[in-house]
Parts: structure tokens; sequence; C-alpha cells
């Protein structure tokens, strides 16, 4: 019997797989059979590789058959659709890649693919990483599992959508200033940002690459620590890698917390933010309080600073990596005369409104007579901001937040708002200016039964201690947790 | 902050730098939206950072240095395979010097 074998989390599945209860084909399968199901409703994936999904999950067979699998061996996974991932589409949910096959992997995937995981396709995102709600994509929108009204978050909209309903067991998302945190609250799953540079971004579309980082999504934090311990770690190929060794993420989940301080900071219980997420963190933290762990308020005074140094430092980052579409060497051509008309007729017709957005601004800010005014002052609030966060940690140990001020909103509620939609992120993006590590777990629902998300955020390499943190609360069983409608 | 900082001819002017055609109307709306987010980035200096040094990464410091070494097949066709245009190994742009 293979139905709902889809429900499981990949600690399970990876076990039952090695006691040889089912076989990673029949899994498989059954994602397969789910994302079919669903995919109509709920748009999760740009490309769906059924046949190269079954073959890998054969060869998975063949590997747990023979002894010696790695844990994610024969686990379905989905795949952002910023991947390069050999011999598959890879859009970057953008028109000037519609038709790109990568000739290469990422180091990611290829870390996953040399353990075995079977990979069922390409979730939607926003056009090359940029939102806040999977709208941007040029495939149509992201649904929320919970309320197809309602947006999946962004920018790894689909690849959070895709594990809440069940169309795969985890996924991976990137994060360059929320990008797997917000979807994660949304959505009502589990999302971790590792410190900048613990995972190797070759391979990864580039979107802003002094904030770029790779993340799982999970159903479980457990799920979350066995996924990192395979993607992290030193990668020749992309030289702001870390060395630092990888620790067995798993082994540090040891359920309790007795001693751990949290710090709440201040600024970030602002107006605007809806009750019910507030008062679902505070809950969260008098469940920290009942397992052993201290609370106590800390500022973080440049707070407010974030997201303005963000817009100015990711669209300057994005404006230089975006200029390599240019319709020469790969991706959407326009004919044209001359090479310069090419070039912007090709832009022109390829990016969407949003890319064009952050590729003026950041243009602008990086101009002849407005780069110190904008671009160096931005990065100077980065150190404060940077700062806040060190002087922070002196006092605890993991920094306890909403994820968002609200939870999913309605599909189109803020396009129109550029401003408002960016003001999704301001929980997130201070996290990736300083660098560090962040996760988003479920900690409730509001009374529409949407997600709340608490995120957990620690010093530089501190993945084991958030991970840990997060595994005591879930295992805590704080709160009842249920499935999406679809 | 002064209302209305970035004009249409500033707009022109960055489009061009950008590669992008845009038509009047994008123009215009972005010309409102470059507008709004840069008067939202002027409570940036609402900060004195005279003194303050600027971060422009958080990684670790240094840049590790390894031998160049091809440690990957030639992916000629490959690479090609994605091109809008080639010809005999090379990919074929339009006429660049009369």
């Amino acid at each position: 019997m293979s139905s709902g074998l889809n429900r499981l989390t990949i600690a399970e599945a990876s076990a039952r797989l090695h006691r040889r209860e089912f076989s990673a084909l029949e899994l498989t399968r059954a994602c397969l059979a789910r994302i079919e199901a669903v995919e109509p409703q709920l748009n999760a994936f740009i490309t769906v590789s059924e046949k190269e999904a079954n073959e890998q999950a054969v060869e998975a067979d063949r590997r747990i058959a023979a002894g010696d699998a790695p844990a994610l061996c024969g686990i379905p996974l989905g795949i952002k659709d910023i991947y390069n991932t050999c011999g598959v589409r890879t859009t970057c949910a953008s028109r000037i890649l519609e038709n790109f096959i990568s000739p290469y992997d990422a180091t990611a995937i290829a870390k996953l693919r040399a353990d075995g995981a079977v990979f069922v396709g390409k979730a939607n995102m926003d056009e090359f990483a940029m939102g806040s709600s999977t709208e941007n994509s040029a495939f149509g929108p992201t649904k929320n599992p919970y309320d197809l009204e309602r947006v999946s978050g962004g920018s790894s909209g689909g690849s959070a959508a895709a594990v809440a309903a069940h169309q795969c067991l985890g996924a991976l998302g990137t994060d360059t200033g929320g990008s797997i945190r917000e979807p994660a609250s949304f959505c009502g799953v589990v999302g971790i940002k590792p410190t900048y540079s613990r995972v190797s971004r070759f391979g990864v579309i580039a979107y802003a690459s002094s904030l770029d980082q790779v993340g799982p999504f999970t159903k479980s934090v457990r799920d979350a620590a066995i996924m990192l311990r395979t993607l992290a770690g030193i990668d020749r190929l992309d030289s702001t890698c870390s060395a630092r060794p990888v620790p067995d993420y798993e082994k540090a989940l040891r359920g309790e917390v007795k001693g751990l301080r949290v710090g709440v900071p201040k600024e970030y219980f602002i107006d605007g933010m809806a009750p019910e997420v507030e008062s679902a963190v505070r809950a969260a933290l008098k469940q920290y309080q009942a397992l052993g762990a201290s609370v106590h308020e800390i500022s973080l005074p440049h707070a407010s600073y974030a997201i303005a140094a963000y817009y100015l430092i990711a669209t300057a980052e994005a404006s230089a990596n975006l200029a390599r579409y240019d319709g020469i060497r790969y991706g959407l051509r326009v004919d044209a005369e001359d090479h310069n008309s090419l070039y912007d007729l090709t832009r022109a017709l390829g990016f969407g409104t949003e890319v064009k957005r952050r590729i003026m601004l950041g243009t602008f800010a990086l101009s002849a007579g407005y780069y110190d005014a904008y671009y160096l002052k931005a990065q100077k609030v980065r150190t404060l901001i940077r700062r806040d966060f060190e002087n922070a940690f002196e006092t605890c140990d993991v920094i306890a937040t909403p994820v968002a001020p609200t939870t999913a909103f309605k599909i189109g509620e803020k396009m129109d708002d550029p401003l408002t939609m960016y003001l999704s992120d301001i929980f997130t993006i201070s996290v990736n200016l300083a660098g560090l590590p962040g996760m988003s777990i479920p900690c409730g629902y509001d009374s529409n039964g949407l997600p709340i998300g608490m995120q957990l955020i620690g010093p530089p390499f501190s993945e084991e201690m958030i991970l840990r943190a997060g595994d005591a609360y879930e295992r805590s069983g704080a709160f009842t947790r249920r499935e999406p409608a679809i | 902050m002064a209302e209305n900082k970035i004009t249409l001819e500033m707009v022109k002017h960055v489009a061009r730098l950008a590669h992008l055609q845009l038509s009047d109307v994008e123009q215009e709306r972005l010309r409102a939206d470059m507008d709004q987010m840069l008067g939202y980035v002027d409570k940036l200096n609402e900060l004195d950072t005279s003194k303050v040094p600027p971060t422009a990464q958080v990684g670790e410091a240094g840049t590790p240095m390894r031998p160049d070494e091809v440690s990957n097949p030639s992916a000629q066709e490959a690479m090609l395979a994605n091109a809008p245009a080639a010809e005999r190994g090379y990919f074929k742009v339009p006429k660049i010097i009369e």
C-alpha cells in the first residue's frame, strides 16, 4: 500500500526505505501522483521531471538494496528553478531563460545527487528571486495550500507550497532577504537560511551575491538538519564558501533548551503587525520559558534602516549580476540590426516588471555622482546593523522574532505598491545583511487558519544551536499542526 | 527630501546604462517607483556614518587561492546548444564593425 507515503517526513521515509517497507520508486510515484492531482490548483512547479525522477528512484533502490546508502537516498525533493540542474530546463521563472537547459549541476544539486536524492521537479519562484509572493513569476503565481486565494510567499514560494502540500518531502530554496523564511512561514513549513558562506552557491543563478544563500524547506526541524548536513561545506568552485568542518546537525537535536538565553528585540514588535502573529510568537516564547530557557528583551537599534539599506545593496548587485543576460550566448534573443538594439530589445522583452524596476534602481545607485550617497551609504549602515547583532549576542544565545508582520496576504493585494511588498521582509532582511543563520518554524495559525512562523536567529555558524532550539520547541507540541485545505 | 528627484531624463539615461528599451508608459511608471524608493531610502541620512567603515562582504576574511587546474571535460557542444545562434563552434552575433 503506497498511498500517503508522500506525507512522511524525510527521517521517517528514510528509516522505512532502509527497512525495505516500500521502495524509493513507490515513494516517488506517490509524490508524482500528488503533483498531478494538485498542480492545476497550486502551480508550485515550473517543470515536473517525471522521467528523470523515476530513473533516479530506480537507481536509489539499487543503492539501498546494496546497503550503506545515505539518509537522503531515494527521497523525492523539489528544486527551486534557480538551481542549474544538468539536462533539465532552468528558467529562474523568467522569459529570458524560458528554454535554457542547464549544461551542468550546481554544487548543491551535485551533493544531493551524490546522496541519491530524487528530483521531482523545478519549483516556481519570483523571477530571478525578486519578490515576496511568487507573483512575479513569468509562469503565474503559486497559490497558498492553506487558501488558494492567497500567496505562497516568495521568492521561494513554489518550494514552500510543494512541501506543505506533500508534493515532495523536502525542497531547496534560496534566501537573499527572506526568500526561504517568509514562504516557509506563509505555508507552515520549516525553512532555514544558513550562515552566509556555509553552503556553496556555485551554479545558483545569482541575484545579490553578498546576500544570497542556499537552504532547505522541510516538514520538520530534524529534516532540515538532515538536508543541511549534505548541503554544507567547502567547495573549490565557490571561493566565498567556508572551509569550516560541517558538524552532524542531526546529532545536535538533543531536545532540550535548559539555560538557553532567548533575546526578543523590542524594535520588532511594531505597529502594523497582525495581533494574532504577535500573540502566537509571544505564546511560543512562554513555551521556551516552560522548557527551561530564559527570555529577555534586547535591542537592535538600527532595525528600521534595514529595508532601505537592503534595497540599495541588493539592487546594485542585481544590476551587475543581470548584465550577463544579453541574448548572445544563451537565453532569449530578439534579433536586431545592431548589437546595442539586440541587447536593449532582448532585455526589454525578457525581463518582467519587478526585475526591470530593480535593475533600474541598482544601476542608478551605482551610477556616477550617486555612488557615495546611495550605495556606499547603504554599506555603512550595513555595518551598523551587523554591530547591532554582535552586541545583542553578548547577552543572548538566540534571537526570536516573528518571520513576517502578517500571515499570507491575498493574491494581487500588494502588486501595485512595491514598497508595501518590500515591507513583508522587514524582520528577515537584516539577517542577510549581517550574514547570520535564521530559521522559520511554524508556531500556530490565525483565525483564518493561516500558518504563523517564528524566526530563530543565531550568531555566525550557530546552526546546531538554532536547530536544537527549533527542534525542542517543535517536539514540545505547543500547538496542534493542521494539514492544508488542498 | 525633494519631490520628484527623478526626472524622465534620468530614467532614460539609466535605462541606456542598463540596456533596457522602455516604453513611454514604463518610463513614467519607473520614474514614479524610483522616486518613491529613493524618498524612502533617504531615511538612511538620519544616521551619521562619517566614522563607520562600509561592509561589502560578511563572509570569512580572505579569498583562498588554488591552482587553476582544468577539472571538467570540454563542454563546447553543450554550451553552444543553448546559443540563440551558433556557427562552426562560435556564437553568432550581428556585425559589430563596419
